[in-house]
């Protein structure tokens, strides 16, 4: 059971990383990681959304969707965005230091793809309630590797002298490619080996 | 009514090529990258996100007075949400080896930045006629751009298009280009082409119209 | 931004109220569930047509020679009806083998589905088990993430799924290197996709240790 559950956490954060190997999450990935303090805590705030989502999609799909299933797509967003949006409301509250980490983050993270991808995949492959939890946690470990890994890189690209054609989103992507080539080593990571 | 016409044809042409989503605005990335690895998987991805967005624009634009502006968001997500919902069960029963391919992609077309996006800048502030120009011009230029990485990424990396061998069987295929990498090389390839030939053509047109003595200067 | 003629500007500059809110967003709701229903009865047999063909056409080609299924479930210390896949009869439970018979009605063994972890990610099998010779007669690839070009070949090589033509499951599946295959136990490895056919065999292996003295209780 364990191991099974090993292998859930790690296919999610590095052979099957959402951001590298499923192209979700791109849009922080190459929008706001610019910095690295920035990068991990954006990553955190991952984490924190993709465990309450993982627990909503759970509840949805065991006590709703068996009586509408073409409602699948429809509540998956509603109900994740309005989760997101209370939880945000009650850390403000409850603990103002937290709110100020993640905080800001919180609403940008909800309409992101990542969100919805995790949600999606939990439910077609089946997973139970722990299942989709530490699925979640590996998904959000693997997006802040990434950002964080992007981050730092992108500090060493601004200093170097890139063609101007390549400049923008073409040297990201490029960067993104190898990234991704570099993550395709963890295959067979916990295989029949 | 001249006008208007022109102005039609404009909101269709921009889409395809000055302004198109994925190769100049690059956005629509999450959901479009990952299904790109062959031509027929592309088109299908092309022609969902097509039928949504021109089915959201289109009612987003003929009820764009009803809406009140603080819901408008939700309101838009619950249209684009049940076309997608549409797009994936029609899929599904009629071509159920591609939506096997696609998987939860096609659900993920409601995150296609691309589609809210075109409602939020667009439908909502202009006639029917317009935002539906502006949604067919966006979603062929999309399906174009889809297309031209799934072809290139199926022909490099299988040594295939549309499933037809193209190179016959001493070809060795450069398999990283239907792996994931690939999509990411594909793309920041095509994306460095075309931005070189913009500054070309930009260059070119500088120099045909600036006086030679400011071309100097810059 | 077009500045054309027809910009409209948009919303009333009154604040609408709050009931008003509401009400767009019910009957958003509705309009969006009603067109969602229709879509949905529209396609819902042609889907359940595709799934059942695409199972039979599965469990027909992993037990060669049958032509009739019938979904089972494994409850206690029997085999128990099980629901008809892609339908959702309340009560029964869902089928984890199907029984494949001839046309006379001869029971010729067993399509059940399994599944493992693969080089990249999990790998479904449907396993075709004939319980009166202790073999493996046929495999399937349903879905896999295998590296296009190595892996992948799990699916694809005809040398490699001829090994499961009839496979014995005693003592143990094995998996040797191509070419050295000696014993009917023996599975030959597809060269360069040494893990995938690994991850194969594990799975071929665990279906037999699970079912084969099942079946042979049942039958």
């Amino acid at each position: 059971m364990s191991g099974h559950l090993l292998w859930i956490f790690l296919g999610a954060m590095v052979v099957n990383n959402f951001t590298l190997s499923y192209f979700l999450g791109l849009c922080p990935f190459f929008g706001v990681s610019g910095r690295l303090d920035t990068a991990f805590r954006l990553g955190l705030a991952n984490i924190f959304v993709l465990v309450i989502t993982s627990a909503c999609a759970w509840a949805l799909d065991r006590f709703i969707l068996p009586y509408a299933p073409y409602l699948k797509l429809i509540s998956f967003i509603l109900v994740i965005a309005s989760v997101v949006q209370f939880v945000e409301m009650a850390i403000k509250k409850l603990s103002p230091a937290l709110f100020r980490a993640l905080g800001i983050f919180l609403p940008l993270i909800t309409t992101n793809c990542a969100i919805l991808g995790l949600a999606l995949f939990q439910t077609n492959r089946g997973y139970g309630f722990l299942e989709g939890i530490v699925f979640a946690i590996g998904a959000g470990a693997g997006l802040t590797l990434a950002l964080v890994l992007m981050a730092g890189i992108r500090v060493e690209v601004e200093l170097s002298d890139v063609p101007a054609a390549a400049r923008g989103t073409a040297i990201q992507l490029l960067i993104a490619g190898i990234l991704s080539l570099a993550f395709m080593g963890f295959a067979g990571l916990l295989g029949a080996g | 009514m001249k006008a208007r016409e022109l102005s039609v044809r404009e909101e269709l042409l921009k889409g395809l090529w000055r302004e198109n989503p994925v190769l100049v605005q690059v956005l629509g990335m999450c959901p479009s990258l990952a299904v790109t690895n062959t031509a027929p998987n592309a088109l299908a991805m092309g022609v969902a996100t097509f039928f949504v967005l021109v089915g959201s624009s289109f009612l987003v634009s003929s009820l764009r007075k009803v809406i009140p502006k603080p819901v408008r968001i939700s309101t838009y997500i619950v249209i684009i949400a049940t076309f997608v919902t549409i797009a994936d069960l029609v899929l599904q029963a009629f071509v159920p080896g591609i939506h096997k391919e696609l998987g939860a992609f096609i659900s993920l077309i409601v995150v296609n930045c691309v589609i809210l996006g075109r409602q939020e800048a667009f439908a909502s502030r202009h006639g029917i006629r317009l935002a539906v120009a502006d949604a067919v011009g966006m979603g062929a230029g999309f399906t174009f751009a889809l297309f031209l990485l799934g072809a290139t990424r199926e022909i490099l990396g299988n040594g295939t298009l549309f499933g037809v061998s193209l190179f016959g069987p001493n070809f060795e295929p450069w398999v990283v280009m239907i792996l994931p990498p690939g999509g990411f090389l594909m793309l920041g390839a095509i994306l460095l082409v075309f931005g070189a030939w913009k500054a070309r053509a930009a260059a070119r047109a500088k120099a045909a119209a600036v006086e030679p003595l400011r071309k100097a200067a810059a | 931004m077009s500045t054309g003629s027809s910009v409209i500007v948009p919303g009333p500059t009154r604040e609408p109220g709050s009931l008003k809110l509401v009400a767009t967003l019910v009957v958003a709701g509705v309009l969006s569930g009603a067109g969602l229903v229709a879509t949905y009865d529209a396609t819902l047999p042609i889907v359940q047509a595709n799934q059942a063909r695409a199972l039979r056409e599965a469990v027909f080609l992993v037990v060669p020679g049958s032509t009739k299924l019938e979904p089972f479930a494994w409850q206690g210390d029997r085999l128990v009806a099980a629901a008809e896949p892609g339908t959702n009869a309340s009560g029964a439970p869902p089928a984890e083998v199907f029984a494949a018979r001839d046309d006379a009605g001869t029971l010729l063994g067993y399509a059940i589905p399994a599944e493992g972890a693969g080089f990249q990610d999990t790998i479904r099998l449907l396993v075709g088990y004939e319980p009166a010779g202790r073999r493996i007669v046929g495999v399937k690839v349903l879905e896999s993430r295998e590296t296009p070009g190595l892996g992948d070949k799990i699916a694809k090589d005809a040398q490699f799924a001829a090994n499961f033509e009839a496979l014995a499951i005693d003592p143990e599946v094995v998996l040797v290197k191509r070419g050295e295959k000696t014993a009917p136990n023996q599975v030959d490895a597809i060269t360069g996709a040494t893990i995938s056919s690994r991850a194969v065999v594990k799975v071929l292996d665990a279906v037999a240790r699970t079912w084969a003295s099942r079946l042979e209780s049942a039958s």
